[in-house]
């Protein structure tokens, strides 16, 4: 088992960052310093659906400051393995640890504080206003979130902050999803896991929040895991891609690695579907030239 | 006659009291409804168990809903103790949250269960806990949805709340029923339209709310809120008791000869300086147990019935014996005093057109062995279910062809267009001298007396005023007056007469 660390993450930049980076330490002090554990460990995870194993004994570590992708094909697994992090799916088998902690003990409310959640439903409330959606994390929390802070907020994904008054249905699907990006980021969480989160999107707005994500999870020093079924997506936005196929981890590579022909029969698969409509797409255009 | 315009303004009290029973029924409703809707969503088996006892009570008409309710607090009683209302309010309010749990109910869960499955995970995936997320997400979104709910209840409930006059709590019933009885349309329109006037704001205002919760405009909701409970205090200001002392409650049957003598002895009552309050339109089961338990104090019973529902006698001893044994009976058994009897009977008797009954050759029970197969016979709605006709039937071992229930007023009708062929009419009954109706005649004495009783409850049994007021009415009043009376009261032409002055009619012909 090895794990990339994200070659660009700089040292954590100030204000909240700051403050992330001094209350992992402090957790991490507290154990043995020899070797930090790493952010999120999944640990022989297995999630059982009556007769059917939806992911079947799954372990790898992710280190913080990555961003990593899980890909696969749709019943992969990848998708039910994300949300064991949050507890949103328990595993009937194995344990999934967050900062050295089994997901599982910590109180599920305060565990999905410290996780930030973007998923393809997006979920914003229809009854709550743009800001109130944003704050939604930190109200539960019992802090109320200022009005410069959730127009930051809407800054870094690329929104005019006068959209917070706003409601969700007056909203384009590329504007929700911004909202949805900011609403996870509002409570400074730790990790931002994220299922999906451009599939319902059209290309053009899509290629543009995928960047933006990447934007946002270098320059905030964020951990991030991403679900998707697009190997594209994957190779261009990650660090390091997890390949699912059949409920099991069967590719665990850098990108250009992947590139190159590693991770096997089924990731290469997934890998020769973008390549040969890119190498199409310059046939084409050595064509017209 | 008083007209529709004229009547309604004097409804200010049944109004009042409707509002508080169907904003009772619907609020202990909601009470129940709505955290039994939570539970609902959260476990399968209860959904299905709540939903199908919900839809049972449905099946229930609300009239027998309401009249069940009066043997289940009756033996309620041995565990709370005698002080247990077992007619009125508590009744009614019982009923008719039964009534309403439905609606509620199904759209309670139908909007949890129809809620987007995107933002119930979100809720999960910022960290709600159960209780944050039923109460940040769940209700506002189900908000309208369970309005509407709310709505449809509260149509159901105030149409059905009319129902409540049948076991002696006032409502804008009141008018419906003692219209229905002594064929005053005007005062079943009155109450009609009151009650559906009442329903239609119920509808508008919580629609304003709806609307309010569902486009999240403050004002809306929190105004429409503001005007119903504005609404709901006026009524409970309206129905704040008068005086402390409890005033004489006189009940009446719902037809015309019981509304008639009520307010024969209400105006007796009332001279003498007693305050009185009538309690209309109540069975007569409902009625005697009533009198018994002193919910209501007086009322005019018959000595047939009472016999046969009461003492569960078939035999006939003859008239005074009979008298005498119901006299004592009730001061044992119940505490009831019988005043005495007013002098007219109001026996069963069957009756048939005089056409009828001569092309048939039939003038007495007897005649119609033989010949009641081709025959319908007609009866008041509880008459197949008495002694009476069990007795009759018996004794002379009749068998007809169909047996059909009416109205009391309505079958009179039934024998002029030819729905029925014989009829078991009262023989007070004003219409049989003019309809022309020929009584049939009972040589085995198979139906037995029915004079007409004063009861007076414990409550008032030994009261000297009351008593006092009421002795002239002893043995004054004929079975022609009584006729007389009746008939003015049904009667459809411009001779019709309003029970209180048909009352007041009586009172002369009595020499009172």
């Amino acid at each position: 088992m090895f794990v990339l660390v994200h070659p660009h993450s700089k040292p954590l930049g100030k204000g909240q960052s700051e403050t992330l980076a001094q209350r992992r330490n402090t957790r991490y002090s507290s154990q043995k310093m020899t070797n930090p554990p790493p952010l999120l460990r999944f640990d022989g995870v297995t999630c059982r659906f009556g007769d059917v194993t939806a992911v079947g004994g799954v372990s790898c570590d992710i280190a913080k400051g990555c961003f990593v992708a899980m890909v696969g094909a749709s019943g992969s697994g990848k998708s039910t393995l994300l949300k064991t992090v949050n507890t949103l799916v328990e595993p009937t088998g194995g344990r999934v640890l967050f900062a050295g902690e089994d997901v599982s003990e910590l109180p599920p409310a305060r565990l999905r504080r410290r996780v930030g959640y973007v998923f393809q439903g997006i979920g914003l409330f229809p009854h709550m206003s743009v800001a109130e959606n944003i704050a939604i994390g930190p109200r539960l929390a019992g802090e109320k979130l200022a009005a410069a802070r959730i127009a930051e907020l809407l800054e870094l994904v690329e929104l005019d902050p006068a959209y917070a008054t706003r409601m969700p249905d007056e909203l384009s699907g590329g504007q929700r999803q911004r909202v949805g990006v900011a609403r996870a980021l509002a409570g400074e969480p730790e990790l931002l896991i994220m299922d999906e989160p451009f599939g319902a999107l059209d290309p053009v707005t899509r290629d543009a929040l995928g960047h933006k994500v990447r934007e946002l999870h270098t320059r905030l020093g964020l951990t991030t895991v991403m679900v998707t079924h697009d190997m594209a997506e994957a190779l261009l936005l990650a660090d390091r891609v997890l390949v699912m196929d059949k409920g099991a981890l069967v590719a665990d590579e850098a990108p250009h690695t992947l590139l190159m022909g590693a991770g096997g029969a089924a990731a290469q698969a997934l890998v020769a579907v973008p390549r040969d409509q890119a190498e199409r797409l310059a046939a084409m255009e050595g064509r017209l030239a | 006659m008083n007209t529709i315009w004229e009547i309604l303004p004097g409804l200010g009290d049944k109004l009042a009291a409707h509002v508080v029973l169907s904003a009772s029924a619907i609020g202990l409703a909601m009470l129940i409804a709505l955290p039994m809707a939570v539970w609902a969503g959260r476990s399968r088996i209860v959904s299905r168990l709540a939903l199908s006892l919900a839809s049972l009570v449905q099946t229930i008409p609300a009239l027998a809903l309401l009249a069940l309710f009066f043997p289940l607090l009756l033996s309620l009683r041995s565990v709370f103790g005698e002080g247990l209302p077992t007619l009125g309010f508590l009744p009614a309010l019982m009923a008719l949250t039964l009534y309403a749990l439905l609606p509620i109910l199904r759209n309670a869960v139908t909007a949890q269960a129809n809620l987007d499955e995107g933002v119930l995970e979100a809720a999960d995936g910022v960290g709600m806990t159960k209780w944050q997320k039923l109460y940040l997400v769940e209700a506002p979104l189900s908000a309208p949805f369970i309005m509407a709910g709310i709505r449809t209840a509260s149509v159901w409930t105030i149409g059905a709340a009319t129902l409540a006059t049948t076991i002696g709590q006032p409502s804008l019933g009141d008018p419906i029923f003692a219209g229905l009885q002594t064929q005053n349309w005007a005062l079943v329109l009155a109450g009609c339209l009151a009650s559906a006037g009442l329903a239609l704001a119920a509808d508008n205002l919580l629609w304003v709310i709806e609307v309010g919760l569902a486009r999240r405009k403050r004002w809306m909701t929190f105004g429409g809120m503001a005007i119903v409970l504005l609404g709901i205090l006026a009524a409970l200001w309206a129905q704040r008791p008068a005086s402390e002392e409890r005033p004489v409650v006189i009940a009446a049957k719902s037809f015309s000869e019981q509304y008639i003598l009520a307010q024969l002895i209400g105006s007796r009552l009332e001279a003498a300086g007693y305050r009185v309050e009538y309690r209309d339109g109540l069975g007569s089961a409902v009625v005697h147990s009533a009198v018994a338990n002193s919910s209501v104090d007086i009322s005019v019973d018959y000595t047939g019935t009472i016999w046969a529902n009461f003492l569960k006698r078939a035999d006939n001893p003859g008239r005074e014996a009979m008298y005498e044994t119901i006299r004592d009976w009730e001061a044992k058994a119940n505490g009831v005093k019988v005043l005495g009897r007013l002098g007219f009977e109001n026996a069963y008797a069957f009756a048939m057109r005089a056409d009828r009954a001569q092309e048939l050759g039939v003038t007495s029970l007897a005649d119609l062995v033989g010949k009641g197969r081709s025959l319908t016979v007609g009866g008041d709605p509880e008459f197949f279910e008495r002694p009476e006709w069990l007795a009759v039937r018996d004794a002379y071992g009749l068998r007809f062809g169909k047996t059909r229930n009416f109205a009391p007023t309505f079958m009179y009708n039934a024998l002029q267009s030819g729905e029925a062929d014989v009829i078991s009419a009262y023989t007070s009954d004003g219409r049989i001298a003019a309809d022309r109706l020929v009584v049939l005649a009972d040589p085995k004495g198979a139906l037995p007396s029915y004079d007409a009783l004063l009861l007076l409850s414990p409550r008032i049994a030994d009261d000297p005023g009351v008593a006092a007021a009421l002795q002239p009415l002893l043995g004054a009043i004929s079975v022609e007056a009584m006729r007389e009376a009746n008939f003015a009261v049904d009667r459809e032409d411009a001779g019709k007469l309003t029970p209180k002055q048909a009352a007041e009619m009586l009172a002369n012909r009595a020499g009172l």
